[in-house]
């Protein structure tokens, strides 16, 4: 018998960076709990904290400016074998395809969070739906 | 963003008292050290010991810091950090850029 419930957890923050903190938080709490994961739970936590913040950045970033109400929206579904994130955001959206890795010889400032995202995880998409887009990533727990 | 810095052996050493950088606060570490660079303190340790965790801004303004104390002959390099922060460095291959030690006084021994 499994130990790990099945579960959601579903979070709407302002489009403010300060609440990055609890967003990490909670995604490394998630890693800590996942008792029937065999690999390493600790990295697991901290993978999660990244990828979380990470992923949370981006929507801010990207949130519409213009509205000062606009939230972004982050659900986690814990499944037995699988964690499946998807971010929520109200802005211009990106091509997630046309986004390069990083040139590791002449490292930039910035352009490493999605890089993150995608090789800490085991799959990412970037989807428009409506009037919001969502970042959907994906770890296998088995 | 809390820090502290100290005069040491000829470097300026910067004490990041954050368990988190991230997009938060990483604009005002990286304003923090240009800052330095301005006041001529190009040769600058930051110890992290007390962070636990790091996201890509953060990477992004030591390796600005890095940049610009280079630019004037200087040289930013990191003590103390905990493993977990150590690994997000490795996996962009920032520790081949960084001089990183595992201790504070590591930089300050003199080979003979």
């Amino acid at each position: 018998m499994n130990s790990t419930a099945n579960f959601q957890v579903d979070v709407v923050i302002p489009t403010q960076t300060k609440y990055l903190h609890l967003i990490g938080s909670i995604g490394e709490h998630i890693g800590k709990d996942l008792e029937d994961f065999s690999g390493d739970r600790d990295a697991l936590a901290y993978h999660l904290n990244l990828v979380l913040t990470e992923a949370t950045t981006n929507a801010i970033k990207h949130a519409n400016s213009e509205d000062p109400k606009d939230t972004v929206r982050i659900n986690i579904d814990i499944q037995e074998q699988e964690l499946i994130i998807k971010v929520y955001d109200h802005g211009q959206g990106f091509d997630l395809e046309t986004i390069p890795n990083p040139d590791f010889d002449q490292l930039k400032e910035n352009g490493m969070g999605l890089f993150f995202i995608k090789t800490l995880m085991d799959s990412v998409t970037y989807t428009n739906s409506g009037d919001c887009n969502i970042l959907e990533i994906r770890k296998l727990l088995i | 963003m809390i820090v502290t810095e100290e005069k040491t052996n000829g470097f300026s050493v910067l004490f990041v008292k954050e368990e988190r950088i991230d997009a938060h606060n990483s604009a005002e570490l990286k304003d923090y050290i240009l800052h330095m660079i301005e006041q001529s303190k190009v040769n600058i340790i930051v110890q992290l010991e007390q962070v636990r965790f790091v996201d890509s801004s953060g990477l992004g303004a030591l390796l600005s810091g890095f940049k610009h104390a280079e630019a004037k002959s200087g040289r930013l390099s990191l003590s103390n950090l905990q493993p977990q922060v150590l690994s997000m460095f490795e996996l962009t291959r920032l520790n081949r850029v960084f001089e990183i030690q595992t201790d504070l006084q590591d930089f300050f021994e003199i080979d003979c």
